[in-house]
């Protein structure tokens, strides 16, 4: 019976597919789990895309290899401090312009090539040169030439004084690379850390195994494998934390959650301190924001703390500039404008603008952002400004419509950059903020390598950003830190975009 | 029948032509580019056009597609930009995972669907009619990542039986890789469920109306045999095109699916892409994409040739 004959058909289809899935099962061999407690999952929201800090920016590039898979000369400690590594010690000539390192030895790379001082010659050259892809490619301008006279030194000779090039020389984009591996360290990363990469199975983790041969022998690396696993959607991130399927979640995506740990004796909750300083930037070139009175009306309309209960669930810090409580010489500046809409509203009709003016905000897509713009919209509707909120997608057409064309009046971002105050000092940069004062006290900080001396530059350029308002400033967003209770070591603050794992072990 | 087959091809090959240059316009149209988001915000512009370079991404839009289009015909789908791997690879790897996941909910949707319509129709407007109607509204009605989000309440956080999300990777067994995938492959298939459902009930019905059905009844033949064995095979035409129309959607769902369970499969590979404007990564999962829809339609036509032999004759 025909009949018959299609179902028996159907059935073996569905067979075949049975089969299709066995099959392609099968063929993968089987491992046996890791040892537990030598091990440690760590979470992240976002996957990053190659993993060579050296090429690429985003700090989830960072978060996975500096100072686990990649080191170098110099390193910053948790605190923010600028330290030796790979470079032992170093003297600077009186002029601030030659920089000596005396470079440590029995370093070797994963791959077993030997760090010395033309691997590190390749490294800032490979940085600085015309097709550099470097994404800080602007931290080495000021280096003019690289000399090796023996395999344990290095000279940097430079054709300015550059008061920040230690702690420069400290970020993922500065890390040592050797000549044979760098070209695939995008792919297959080789540095001289205390983990060598393992395995990467795209979309889905980044394996880890502890490096044997590790030269620190100062530190003693207690987890065997590390895996950092990408999870985007909030949701799926606290199940997998309560499931046990991640270890740690250091910087956890939705604040809102937060509380629904709380009580769960298993896990831990630890809230630190990012680098991530939100702020509303205007086109300082654009009318009515090229009128200081107008941003700095609208600075007042703004409750920061309202911002950061409603953003981010009262998480996060206000702030006054463009710098955050880690930083150096950091300065509270939150009294500068604040919050009082009556006063607001009559620098406004002092401006030239009774009642008022209507314009669009480019926010993009993230939570924060989202939910920042409506609060926004709600305290600027209470001095008469309308404010129209465009959702603009992020990073790819905000970076094309913000930040390359500056065509847009008003937007919110996070910048994760540490120390990046310089970006109001930048030409062009999308705020169009021009202040031939501040740009020197920057200058000034470059010339002098006298720690104090730079920490009170960094107070007064601070001090002249609260008044100009080149931007409003809210507040700088926490590290929303939940991990296993038994895991320690993880660091609770990020000076710097990263997940150190040197220290990272269970508690019995 | 070959004449037939020998057209259906050629305009098959026409139309993915067509598509793929509508795809990559539309890729180019996009605003932002690979380079600007791997260097992000402070990158100056000679650094912007020394990684454009690199990539490829200064030649004109021509030269572009027909060097892409080369490659896809000498199956060499190009290089990612942000991987930085092989196109071809990163899509096997990530075809692992989605198509197992397409395949069991699709014989979930289908093993839950037929026996459910049948029921349904043979208890038309009864209790149990009435009740299974119900559930598969529901099951329209609801979008799969809901599902997914509350399975994943319910089975992982709540009970602890399944994985919260994520993929073990067929090496850790393939016990654990089918494990991880039952979730998901639920939530996609209950929507789908839903639909073919209702369409089995209605096939059925009017199926059970016609005289070959009451002939088999007259000769002696119980109720279920009746049923099973002549009313639901000629149920099937229609079960089937919905079966085919439904696989875009189970595409669809799978984008979202996926990022919902955190599965590396192949919908959240696009997804990713796009953030991250890997063009080229786009162009060949949308590509891939768009041929798998053409195909299975072009397998439906052919299933229906299977199932309705009049329709072998006919021009």
């Amino acid at each position: 019976m025909r009949s018959t004959g299609i179902l028996g058909a159907l059935s073996r289809r569905m067979l075949i597919g049975g089969a299709v899935v066995l099959g392609m099962a099968a063929s993968f061999s089987t491992n046996a789990l890791a040892a537990p407690k030598t091990g440690a999952v760590i979470g992240m929201a976002v996957e990053p895309g190659g993993l060579d800090p050296t090429i690429g920016a985003q700090v989830m590039i960072g978060q996975v290899t500096w100072q686990n898979i990649f080191e170098g000369l110099t390193t910053i400690d948790k605190a923010g401090k600028v330290q030796p590594q790979l470079a032992e010690s170093w003297t600077i000539s009186p002029d601030g312009l030659t920089y000596t390192f005396k470079l440590r030895q029995g370093v070797t790379f994963h791959n077993g090539v030997a760090f010395d001082s033309s691997v590190a010659k390749f490294t800032i050259d490979r940085a600085r040169g015309a097709d550099s892809a470097n994404p800080q490619k602007r931290y080495f301008a000021s280096i003019a030439s690289v000399e090796t006279p023996d395999p344990a030194t290095l000279i940097l000779t430079l054709s300015r004084p550059t008061g920040s090039l230690l702690y420069w020389l400290g970020w993922p984009a500065s890390v040592m690379v050797e000549p044979k591996s760098a070209a695939d360290n995008k792919v297959t990363p080789v540095g001289t850390g205390p983990f060598k990469f393992v395995n990467w199975a795209k979309g889905s983790k980044v394996d880890l195994a502890k490096n044997p041969d590790y030269w620190n022998k100062a530190v003693s690396v207690k987890l065997d494998t590390a895996s950092f696993r990408f999870i985007g959607d909030p949701q799926a991130q606290a199940a997998a934390l309560k499931a046990g399927d991640v270890d740690a979640f250091p910087e956890f995506g939705a604040p809102e959650l937060v509380k629904s740990f709380e009580g769960d004796k298993k896990l831990s909750t630890v809230i630190g301190n990012t680098e991530l300083k939100v702020v509303a930037g205007m086109n300082n070139t654009r009318k009515p924001f090229s009128d200081k009175k107008v941003r700095q009306a609208l600075m007042m309309a703004v409750d920061r703390a309202t911002v950061v209960e409603g953003a981010w669930s009262g998480y996060g810090t206000p702030i006054g500039s463009h710098y955050t409580p880690n930083d150096r010489g950091y300065k509270d500046l939150t009294g500068t404008w604040p919050y009082d809409a009556a006063k607001a509203k009559a620098l406004l009709a002092e401006a030239g603008y009774p009642n008022g003016f209507s314009f669009t905000m480019k926010a993009p897509q993230m939570a924060y952002a989202q939910r920042s713009s409506q609060i926004l919209q709600a305290m600027f509707a209470e001095i008469g400004v309308t404010m129209n909120i465009e959702t603009t997608e992020f990073p790819a057409k905000w970076v094309a419509d913000v930040l390359k064309a500056a065509d847009y009046d008003m937007t919110i971002v996070a910048h994760a950059e540490p120390m990046d105050i310089d970006i109001y000092a930048r030409d062009p940069y999308y705020f169009n903020y021009k202040n031939p004062a501040f740009n020197d006290l920057l200058a000034k900080v470059e010339a002098t390598s006298d720690a104090a001396e730079q920490d009170k530059l960094y107070g007064e350029a601070q001090t002249i950003l609260a008044n100009d308002v080149p931007a409003l400033f809210l507040f700088v967003m926490p590290k929303l830190g939940i991990w296993d209770a038994k895991l320690k070591g993880l660091w609770e603050n990020e000076p710097i975009p990263s997940n150190v794992l040197t220290e990272v072990h269970w508690e019995e | 029948m070959i004449a037939i087959l020998i057209r259906r091809i050629a305009s098959l090959i026409i139309t993915l032509l067509v598509v793929s240059l509508l795809i990559f316009v539309v890729m180019d149209l996009l605003p932002g580019d690979p380079a600007s988001v791997m260097l992000g915000t402070s990158a100056s512009p000679e650094t912007l056009a020394a990684l454009q370079k690199q990539l490829g991404l200064d030649q004109p839009l021509p030269v572009r597609y027909l060097a892409w289009l080369a490659g896809v015909f000498r199956g060499d789908l190009g290089q990612s930009y942000t991987y930085g791997v092989p196109v071809a690879g990163l899509m096997a790897e990530r075809l692992a995972v989605t198509l197992p996941l397409a395949l069991m909910a699709v014989v979930m949707s289908v093993g839950l669907a037929i026996p459910l319509g049948v029921a349904a129709a043979r208890r038309r407007n009864g209790v149990v009619d009435h009740l299974i109607g119900l559930v598969s509204y529901i099951g329209i009605a609801v979008p799969a990542f809901w599902v997914g989000l509350l399975l994943i309440i319910a089975f992982s956080t709540m009970l602890g039986w399944m994985p919260a999300g994520g993929f073990p990777g067929w090496d850790a067994g393939v016990f654990e890789g089918l494990k991880a995938l039952v979730l998901p492959a639920v939530a996609l298939a209950l929507p789908q469920a839903g639909v073919l459902t209702r369409v089995a009930r209605t096939a059925v019905i009017e199926v059970m109306g016609e005289d070959f059905v009451r002939t088999a009844r007259a000769k002696g033949l119980s109720e279920s045999l009746a049923v099973w064995r002549h009313a639901v095979p000629n149920a099937l035409v229609p079960v089937v095109t919905m079966l085919g129309m439904q696989f875009t959607f189970l595409i669809a769902g799978a984008v979202l699916v996926e990022n919902v369970f955190n599965l590396p499969g192949l919908g959240r590979l696009a997804y990713q892409a796009l953030s991250q404007r890997d063009l080229i990564v786009m162009q060949d999962v949308v590509l891939f994409f768009a041929a798998l829809v053409i195909v299975v339609n072009f397998l439906v036509d052919l299933a229906y040739l299977a199932i309705d032999p009049r329709l072998r004759t006919a021009v």
